[in-house]
């Protein structure tokens, strides 16, 4: 089986320390893939990485077979579409104007009737066409998200990135935005990386999970092998008790370790 | 499966999306249809608006003429028909008040897009020509020309190209500053801004050593004046006009993403800082080019825009053409008003425009139409 993506020696820092060194991943087809760790372990930079809104050092990423990093901008946005995870933006647009922007990377010049369309499906898909003509800003954090996740839909590839698309919502938009992701990956074969911070959300809505330290995977695999008080020791630094709870592992924090030499406080 | 995955979250929907079973297009999609009907009626209504002003307005002055005449006069000019055609009106017509509109609708224009496409590319509501220094910098020009006799040009037109040179020279400045930290929107505005007040002290420095004579001409030059417009200069102007202005016009998707954030033009495969440092390029000419002719006018280029935004909303694709038309109109009021108010006497158009212009600014974003196109 062909992975959906691979990414090999990534490399990559901001000014001083690489943040991601010789990093290498591969995640399969029709999956919802979560990216956990503490602050500052990498998880957005990576996302950034793959999508190439940060230019890595050295690397590759492949999707499927094809190498996004030796091919333009434009073609490389039909293969990878991002979700960002705060969207302060100065000037406002509709609903419908915001989404048709994912249609960019299939543009000429002109928006036609096939984009257009492309538009409504989306937005009828994510129940939220009756927003179309309102204005982006004046939505709630919820709707935002939606939107958001409308116009990756609306730029067609097969593989989304999402950078926190819980964090800032309440637990019924929080429910909202895992379930309608979890029905695209089933039902349109995407595959989904999402960086999260909410342990418990990532157990119930992952395939799989990755756990980052440092630009490091510590651990890899279903939810159940991944969030064990020992990994959760090392990377977090905490005592945690995990009790299985319907389907899925569920984490509950007990107290920090004062551990000497950890990375962070 | 599928089944118990729809149940459980009603909110998706997969059925035939924007069309009810009957394929009929639903009140949203209509809703829309005529939103966008609607901008381009506005954009219609505009370029009217434009000839019937500029066609009356071309009849003010002190040789009273009717609209017919002027028509007529153009006509005989441009196809000689043998018409009976008053030769001093001809004369008025073609070599004084032609220059003086049509120089203003390409100033009005050219500052209204500039302003546009510099606040999408800066993300900020408050960029424009002016504040980013590219005026004080021709200011600068001018005024080396006036107290140190240095000029680049040689010939009637040596302010006009000491302008031009230090105006570009300033722009280059501020976007070379700005591709050292990596072209963000934040460096070109504060290096904007700096070089703005640099240029300003600069010139302050050259009144308080100038002679009486050459602070009038420096001043009056600040005040910005179309009057000095004339056929050579507009093919000048027309010129990089229909170089520019396309160029901008072809960017306005990549504008439309940019005003997002730069991350988010990038993944959807928009090269960001490239599209910035070309926009700011072919814009900061442009500028360059008018200044140097008009003096300093800088206040279409930061209000005609939000005027437009506050009218059709910020798609690019709709926005720039209406930013320019709205300066051009905007810029054409003002140079009647400063041509007329006092019979005879001529008031700098710069103050007129800032004078009718910030009131209707302020009350346009005081009035509080609902919605912020700048928050």
């Amino acid at each position: 089986m062909i992975n959906k993506l691979t990414v090999k020696n990534l490399t990559f820092g901001y000014a001083g320390d690489d943040v991601l060194h010789d990093f290498f991943m591969a995640i399969g087809d029709g999956q919802i893939v979560s990216i956990v760790g503490p602050n500052g372990s990498g998880k957005s930079t990576l996302i950034k990485c793959i999508d190439r809104i940060l230019e890595p050092r050295s690397g590759d990423v492949l999707v499927e077979r094809q190498d996004l990093f030796k091919m333009n901008r434009k073609d490389a946005a039909r293969l990878v579409a991002y979700v960002p995870q705060n969207s302060l933006r100065v000037f406002t647009h509709t609903v419908f104007d915001v989404v048709l922007m994912g249609r960019r990377p299939h543009l000429g010049w002109k928006a036609n009737e096939q984009d257009e369309g492309k538009v409504w499906e989306v937005l009828g898909l994510l129940g939220i066409e009756n927003l179309a003509l309102a204005f982006f800003s004046e939505l709630s954090g919820g709707q935002q998200q939606k939107v958001l996740i409308a116009r990756a839909l609306a730029q067609d590839t097969g593989l989304l990135l999402l950078d926190e698309p819980t964090s800032n919502l309440d637990i019924w938009h929080q429910i909202d935005v895992m379930e309608i992701l979890r029905t695209l990956v089933r039902k349109q074969r995407l595959t989904a990386i999402i960086a999260i911070h909410d342990l418990n959300m990532a157990a119930r809505y992952s395939d799989r999970m990755l756990m980052m330290k440092k630009g490091k995977i510590l651990a890899n695999g279903i939810p159940d092998d991944v969030l064990t008080p020992e990994n959760l020791g090392t990377v977090y630094g905490i005592k945690a008790m995990v009790k299985r709870i319907g389907d899925s592992p569920f984490v509950i924090p007990l107290s920090r370790v004062l551990a000497k030499g950890r990375g962070r406080m | 499966m599928r089944q118990a995955l729809l149940r459980a979250t009603p909110g998706l929907s997969w059925q035939a999306p924007g069309r009810t079973r009957t394929g009929k297009m639903t009140p949203m999609r209509q809703a829309h249809a005529h939103s966008v009907q609607g901008k381009f009626f506005f954009l219609g209504a505009l370029l009217l608006l434009l000839i019937i002003a500029a066609s009356f307005i071309i009849t003010l002055g002190q040789v009273p003429m009717t609209v017919r005449q002027v028509y007529l006069t153009l006509f005989d000019r441009l196809i000689p028909s043998g018409l009976d055609i008053n030769p001093i009106l001809a004369h008025v017509i073609w070599d004084i008040r032609m220059p003086l509109i049509t120089g203003t609708v390409i100033c009005g224009v050219g500052l209204g897009v500039c302003g546009c496409v510099m606040q999408a590319v800066l993300k900020n509501p408050m960029a424009s020509p002016f504040t980013l220094g590219i005026s004080s910098g021709a200011h600068f020009g001018v005024s080396l020309a006036v107290v140190f006799g240095i000029s680049f040009l040689d010939g009637p037109y040596f302010l006009v190209g000491n302008a031009f040179v230090c105006a570009a020279l300033c722009s280059g400045f501020i976007i070379g500053l700005s591709a050292l930290r990596g072209a963000t929107s934040e460096t070109l505005i504060l290096a904007g801004i700096a070089v703005n007040y640099l240029f300003q002290a600069a010139n302050q420095l050259f009144t308080y050593i100038a002679d009486d004579e050459q602070r009038t001409v420096m001043s009056y030059w600040g005040m910005g004046s179309l009057s000095d417009l004339n056929w050579n200069s507009l093919w000048f102007l027309g010129a990089i006009c229909l170089v520019c202005l396309p160029f901008l016009y072809g960017k306005a998707w990549d504008l439309n993403l940019m005003t997002t954030g730069d991350d988010c033009a990038r993944s959807m495969g928009v090269d960001a800082h490239a599209v910035r440092m070309a926009v700011m390029v072919v814009a900061s000419l442009l500028v360059a080019a008018i200044v140097a002719f008009t003096g300093v006018i800088g206040f279409v280029g930061l209000v005609a825009p939000h005027i437009a935004r506050i009218i059709i909303g910020n798609d690019h694709r709709f926005l720039i053409p209406a930013s320019g038309g709205i300066g051009s109109a905007l810029l054409l009021i003002a140079n009647a008003v400063s041509m007329n108010i006092l019979g005879g006497v001529v008031i700098p158009v710069g103050i007129i425009m800032s004078m009718l212009g910030i009131p209707l600014f302020l009350y346009l974003i005081i009035r509080g139409k609902r919605r912020e196109f700048w928050a």
